[in-house]
Formats: C-alpha cells, structure tokens, sequence
C-alpha cells in the first residue's frame, strides 16, 4: 500500500515518510494525536498534523536538550521539564543519580497515556518514582513557582497553536522567577533556515536575552525536522555554557550517549555565520 | 408575514443566491468583484470582495428597506425583544446620534452623565440640546465613574421638568450599570424618553444572569454595539426602538446622516452575528462569565492587582455589574493602568483594550480562549515582579465635574482663539480632548477649563494616555472662546 504521512516544513516545501501502519489516531480534548510506523524513521509521534518526534532521530534532540545543561550546572537536584509529555527529556534525565525531583509539566494526559503505549521505549521512563506528571497548563503551572528549580527544559513544539504561550516573554519571566539563583533554563528554539521560523528564532532569543544575564544559542542536527538544522537557547543566571563546563566531571559520570559527548560541548555554541548575524540582530537591539 | 425562524439570516442568504446566480455587475463597486484590483483580493480574499456589492432589488436597500433588509431587521427585534431594530453601518456612534436626534430639537433639554461617549456631545453640536448633566457617582478606590444615582437623576428630573428625555449609559465601559428599570419608570412619568447607550452591552439580551437589557427595562431606544460583544464587524451596530417610539421617524432620522451605500459586509456582519447569538448566545456568554470569573481569581492571586468583580455592587450606583468584564486595577503596583497597557504590548505582545489612570479593562468575548487568558495573568505576574515600585505620587482619576457655561453647539460654531494649553484656565473651550479609549471626553465644547482638567490632561498625558480631540494634534494648545470670559 502507498501510504505516506507528509510533514509540512513551509507553504511549500514538504517532507514525506512512506508509512508502513497507522496505529494510533484520536482526538483528545487538546488536540489531535497519531503514532505511524515507518521503515526509515520507524515509529513517528504526530500532534494534529505536526511531526513531533521520530523513533530513529529522536535521541539527537532529547540528548542535546539535557546534557549540555547537565554539564555545565554542577548540582541539579531539583528540575522542571514544560512539555515532555514523551518522556525522551525525562529518559535523559534519569540517567543521572544526583536529580532528585523531575516535574514535568504535560497538559494533555491522553499524550502521556498514547506515548507510554505505543513509544514504551522512550515514554517508559515517566514511570521513574522521581517524575512527577502535572496535568496542567505551562503557563499556569509556573506562575505559582518561585526559587524551586535548578534545572527547566522547556521542550515544547512550536510557536504556533496550543504551545504559543510557552514562547513568551512571560513565560521566560515566570521561569526566571521559578529557577534559584544558579539556574539554568534550556528551550528549543526553532530552526534558523526557513522565513518564518527564523523570525521565531529571533523573537525568542530577544525575549530571553531580555531576562537573562547568559544567553547563548547552540544547535544540532535533527534529521526529521524542518531543514534538519536545529537551534537550542541556553539561558543562565550565572554558569555560562562553555566556562563552567565540567567536560572530566561528566565523563566519570559514565554516562552513555549516541549524540551528546563533552568535545562536542564546545563545538556547537559555534554558530554558522548567517544565524550569528541572525541572533546578532536582535542583542543589538 | 408568517414570522421568520431565528435559523434564518436573510441578507446572507440574499448575498450567497446573488454570489450563485453569477450576475455581471454593470453597477458599482468599481472593483467588480476584485478584479480591478487584486491586491485587495489578495488582501481580503475572493468570497470576501465578490460580496462587497451595491443595493438592488433583490439584496435591498438600507435606506428604504422592503425586503431582506426588512426581513433581517425584524429578526433583530425580535432577537432583542425590540418593537424594531434598524441595523447601522455607522458605528454606535451613529446610533448615539441618532437616538439624541430623533428627540432633541435646538434648545431642547437632555439629562444625562458626563461620563458619556463623545458620540452623545457631538450630537448636541449638531442639534443644539442643551446636556443637563448629572455627576456620575465615583468609586474612590478604583478612581472609576459609576452609574448614575436614582436620587440624583430624580432630582434632575424635577429641576428640568422641559427635558425631552434621559440618556443613560449601561453599562459603563467597566460593566456598571445603573438601575436602569428605576430610571425608566421616573423619566416615563415625567414624560421623558429614555434612551440607553448599551454600547457594551449587546450580551445582555442573550446571556443568562446578566444584568437588565434596555429593551427589557423599558427604554425607548437603546443603542447596541453588535461589533463588541456581539461579533460582527467593525463598525456594525444596532439602534433598537421600544414600542412607544415611530419607527419611520427614526428612519429619517439615521437617513439624516448615514451612507446611502450600506456596506454588505457590514449588513451581513450583522445578519449573522444575531442568527449565532439568537441560536447560541446563551451558552456562548456563559464560557465568556466563566471564564471571566476563571481570569479574575488567578490574577486576584498574584497579589497587589485588584480584578473586579461583583462584590462592588451598592444598590444604587452600581446597581449591578457586568461579569463578563475584566478590569483590573493596577495602582498598588506602581504603575498607572495606561504604564501597564502599554508594557503589556510592547513587551509582551498582549494588546489589551485600554488602560487609564488607575485600571485595565482587558475585554472578553466569545472569541477568547483559556490559553490567552493563561498568558495574560501570567505576564501579569511578571510585570509585577519586574516592575513593581512604591506607589507615592500616583494620581487616581477622578471625576471632574464639569462647568458648563454654555451648549456644546454655540461654543462650537462660536468665534474662537487658539491658545497654549497652560494659558487657557478660566476660558471656555470650543472643543473636546479625551484619552482614546475609552473616547469619554475630559473637556466638553463649551466648559470652562479649570485647573483640575488641566492637571488631569497633563498628568494623562505624561502616562502615555493618547489623547484625541483637540485641532492641535499634539494637544499643546486649545481652541477656546474669542475675548476674556468673566
């Protein structure tokens, strides 16, 4: 059977998946949510229409998302992931003995309920007695936190539709709020390539920089998703991303990754240099 | 006429047999359907232009409606429980106007409160009536005008026995009204009118729990934005008429002023809006209360802001309070509400519907949604811990009452001078100035510029109120009356 489930990247550009079997499809009161089996990608999360993540690529995101803050911060214990309802943050996450209280924010139970049936792979670490799941809006969830995190992972979709608000100067302010003094804030923050998400990536990184002294971006390279070039915005009250770096520290973790590795660490804040001017544009202002 | 189903939408319905009949227009609009001009259809898009058409028989006509027209007209009154509805494609403003019109001749009396939109004063230029103004009661805390007190228009009634009618303002721009069944009933014993500005207020006849309706108080003609709470287009409205009041004399009246070339995008705004609300309006302002009630509890929680809500219902000035309104006063943050509209809009992208001196009104409608209203309280949390200062030398508004030396027409038409704004205390201004929104006026043509409104107009201005009405745009200067005033 020729079925294919196509990703739409912009107005015109497309990417399309031959789908082996649909094996999930329902409407929750938030959204639309379907799981698809690929050969190439294998299984694909999708949210009302959008490519959420891919079984095949899917660690390239979560490990970059994690371990560059996880790195540099010398102490999590307590940590926030807004989103995440996957659980690919949370698998990262608990790869680490020292945390000792993950908060993930997911409003859609019926994500968390699909992700832990047909992705147990990835979704399987929410069951972690350290996860605790908060059903609730990001936006709200956050408003009523303050001086309670090391850590927050801001891994939500996009910028456009029900996740908007978690793209917005009063969210990065309520997270500011809710981070100790030494906290670190990790958001996705769109591809740099295309028109529109590139004007995403700029009017992130300004309503950041706006409220938070560190500010830098990094990226990564993520197959399935538009362009393939990612952007990641690490935000800091005080550990900067490269200068507290604690590359041996990691290492005895002994902790296994297929992306993340401390020599890459340093590479990926060095940034192409058309997004350098892109992001350059908005810090001058 | 057998009556028409509230399903039906007869303009709309006219327009899309019109659209399928695929006539070739030999009339204006010039555009002919867009194609003359495809950037506007690229702008607005295809169906919208290809019904942007001209009167004719079988789409009627707004000046003389027969038909549809007619037909969506009666369906309005009947939605509203009004004897008649004339629709508008003039804004309430034109609806304000017109109700002042139809019952005030030059010289002729009107009863009503200061707080009243521009439109209200701009028709006593244009008719010469002569306001009888009742102060407004004020809420101290919250530097806000109310309602009119039942004492007070009764006095007014009694001191101006020749008045022709009373206007009344409900509810406010907050959601105060006053007791509207009260007014009617001393004003119809006195053989005045009542006419109701119920620009915000178009929810009233459709929501349950909300506060009285015009038409259902009572009043002779009300005036309802249909474009605010009710959902059609800018600048749509309705001017409803009770049964004591003929329908063809306020025909001539609006035909006075309004456009012979009825906008079919308006008319059909307006046509639909009322079938949705008509069919759906109950439940739709019921999402709008809750959430309301949702919105003021979580900002309520943040601390120093006060969301207001019923509780400040007196039995009087504040007979009763609209619980789809979202104001919030911000004062005890530091910040005037005009400081806190605009932080929210520059810095937070939340544009809300206008701040003064001591408040935000952040407008509900039905086409909100719990996550906007999740980053609205939100932000507002964060403006408060960015933000949040001592609050000395914050000045309340408060209400000025007005000198009323002579009618908003004479001093209009009168000869006049333009002079800095400091150099003009004691004279009598020719014009309006007003902070936009909410369009309420400071200075009325024809009072007396007192100290008091020249602090308020500096003071606003200083905030970043923008401020309207003056000839000088940048409202350094004022026309006033030729020659020294005594």
């Amino acid at each position: 059977m020729d079925l294919w489930f196509s990703d739409i990247h912009t107005d015109g550009v497309k990417l399309s998946i031959k789908i082996e079997e649909q094996l999930f499809s329902a409407q929750s009161d938030m959204q639309r949510i379907d799981v698809l089996e690929s050969k190439d990608f294998g299984k694909i999360l999708v949210v009302d229409g959008d490519l959420m993540l891919t079984e095949r690529d899917e660690f390239i995101y979560h490990e970059m998302i994690t371990h560059v803050p996880m790195a540099v911060h010398p102490d999590v214990k307590e940590v926030l992931v807004v989103g995440g309802g996957d659980g690919g943050v949370v698998r990262e996450l608990i790869k680490y003995d020292t945390i000792e209280k993950i908060d993930v924010v997911e409003p859609d139970p019926l994500l968390v309920e699909v992700c832990r049936k047909y992705i147990p792979e990835i979704a399987g670490s929410l069951t972690d007695e350290r996860v605790s799941i908060f059903n609730e809006d990001g936006l709200r969830f956050i408003r009523s936190k303050g001086d309670a995190y090391d850590l927050i992972i801001i891994d939500s979709p996009n910028p456009f539709g029900a996740g908007e608000g978690l793209f917005t100067k009063e969210f990065y302010g309520n997270c500011y709020n809710a981070l100790h003094g030494d906290g670190i804030m990790i958001n996705q923050n769109e591809s740099p390539f295309y028109t529109e998400e590139a004007f995403q990536c700029q009017r992130m990184h300004k309503r950041i920089l706006e409220t938070f002294p560190i500010c830098r971006v990094y990226q990564a390279h993520i197959p399935s998703y538009p362009s393939g070039h990612w952007l990641f915005g690490f935000a800091s009250k005080k550990y900067h991303p490269l200068d507290d770096l604690d590359k041996v520290g990691w290492k005895l973790k002994g902790i296994k990754t297929k992306y993340y590795e401390p020599r890459l660490h340093a590479g990926v804040f060095a940034l192409p240099a058309y997004v350098e001017a892109l992001l350059e544009d908005v810090e001058r202002g | 006429m057998e009556k028409l189903s509230q399903k039906r939408a007869p303009i709309y319905e006219a327009l899309e047999e019109f659209r399928r009949n695929r006539v070739v227009p030999f009339d204006v609009p010039g555009h002919k359907h867009g194609r003359g001009n495809p950037e506007l259809v690229g702008l607005l898009g295809e169906r919208c232009v290809s019904i942007d058409v001209n009167s004719m028989k079988p789409l009627d006509n707004l000046c003389h409606p027969v038909s549809v027209i007619k037909e969506a007209e009666e369906l309005a009154a009947d939605a509203f429980g009004a004897a008649h509805a004339f629709l508008m494609v003039g804004g309430t403003t034109s609806a304000v106007q017109s109700m002042i019109l139809s019952c005030c001749k030059k010289g002729d009396k009107i009863i009503l409160p200061r707080n009243v939109h521009r439109s209200a004063i701009n028709a006593m230029v244009l008719c010469g009536a002569k306001p009888v103004y009742v102060n407004p009661d004020v809420n101290r805390r919250l530097g806000i005008s109310l309602g009119m007190k039942r004492a007070d228009v009764q006095k007014a009634i009694e001191e101006n026995p020749d008045a022709v009618a009373v206007f009344v303002n409900n509810p406010t721009y907050y959601g105060v009204c006053s007791d509207l069944r009260a007014i009617v009933e001393m004003a119809h014993a006195n053989g005045m009118l009542v006419l109701v500005d119920e620009a915000h207020g178009t929810h009233f006849y459709f929501g349950k729990d909300l506060p009285v309706s015009a038409m259902a108080a009572g009043a002779d003609l009300a005036s309802v934005s249909m474009h605010k709470s009710g959902g059609s287009l800018t600048q749509s409205s309705f001017l409803l008429t009770g049964k004591n009041v003929n329908p063809g004399h306020i025909r001539q009246i609006i035909n006075l002023t309004q456009t012979t070339s009825g906008s079919y995008l308006l008319l059909s705004s307006l046509d639909i809006s009322r079938r949705n609300l008509a069919l759906r309006g109950e439940e739709a302002f019921r999402a709008v209360t809750q959430l309301a009630a949702y919105a003021r509890e979580e900002i309520n929680a943040i601390g120093d802001y006060y969301a207001f809500g019923r509780e400040i219902i007196n039995g009087d000035s504040i007979y009763d309070f609209d619980p789809t309104k979202l104001s919030i006063h911000t004062l005890d943050i530091g910040l005037a509400g005009i400081e806190v509209y605009d932080i929210l809009r520059d810095e937070y992208d939340i544009q809300i519907e206008f701040g003064d001196l001591g408040n935000i009104l952040a407008y509900l409608s039905i086409g909100d949604r719990i996550r906007e209203v999740e980053r609205l309280v939100t932000a507002l949390a964060d403006l408060k811990r960015r933000y949040k200062k001592d609050k000395a030398g914050m000045l309340s508004q408060e209400y000025i009452t007005p000198k009323v030396v002579m009618t908003p027409q004479d001093s209009f038409y009168a000869d006049k001078e333009s002079l800095p704004l400091q150099e003009t205390r004691g004279r009598v201004c020719s014009e309006f100035v007003m902070c936009y929104p909410p369009g309420i006026p400071i200075l009325a043509p024809g009072e007396e510029v007192t100290d008091e409104v020249l602090d308020y107009i500096v003071y606003a201005k200083e905030k970043g109120c923008s401020m309207t009405g003056p000839e000088d745009e940048k409202i350094e200067r004022l026309n006033v009356l030729r020659g020294k005033q005594d």
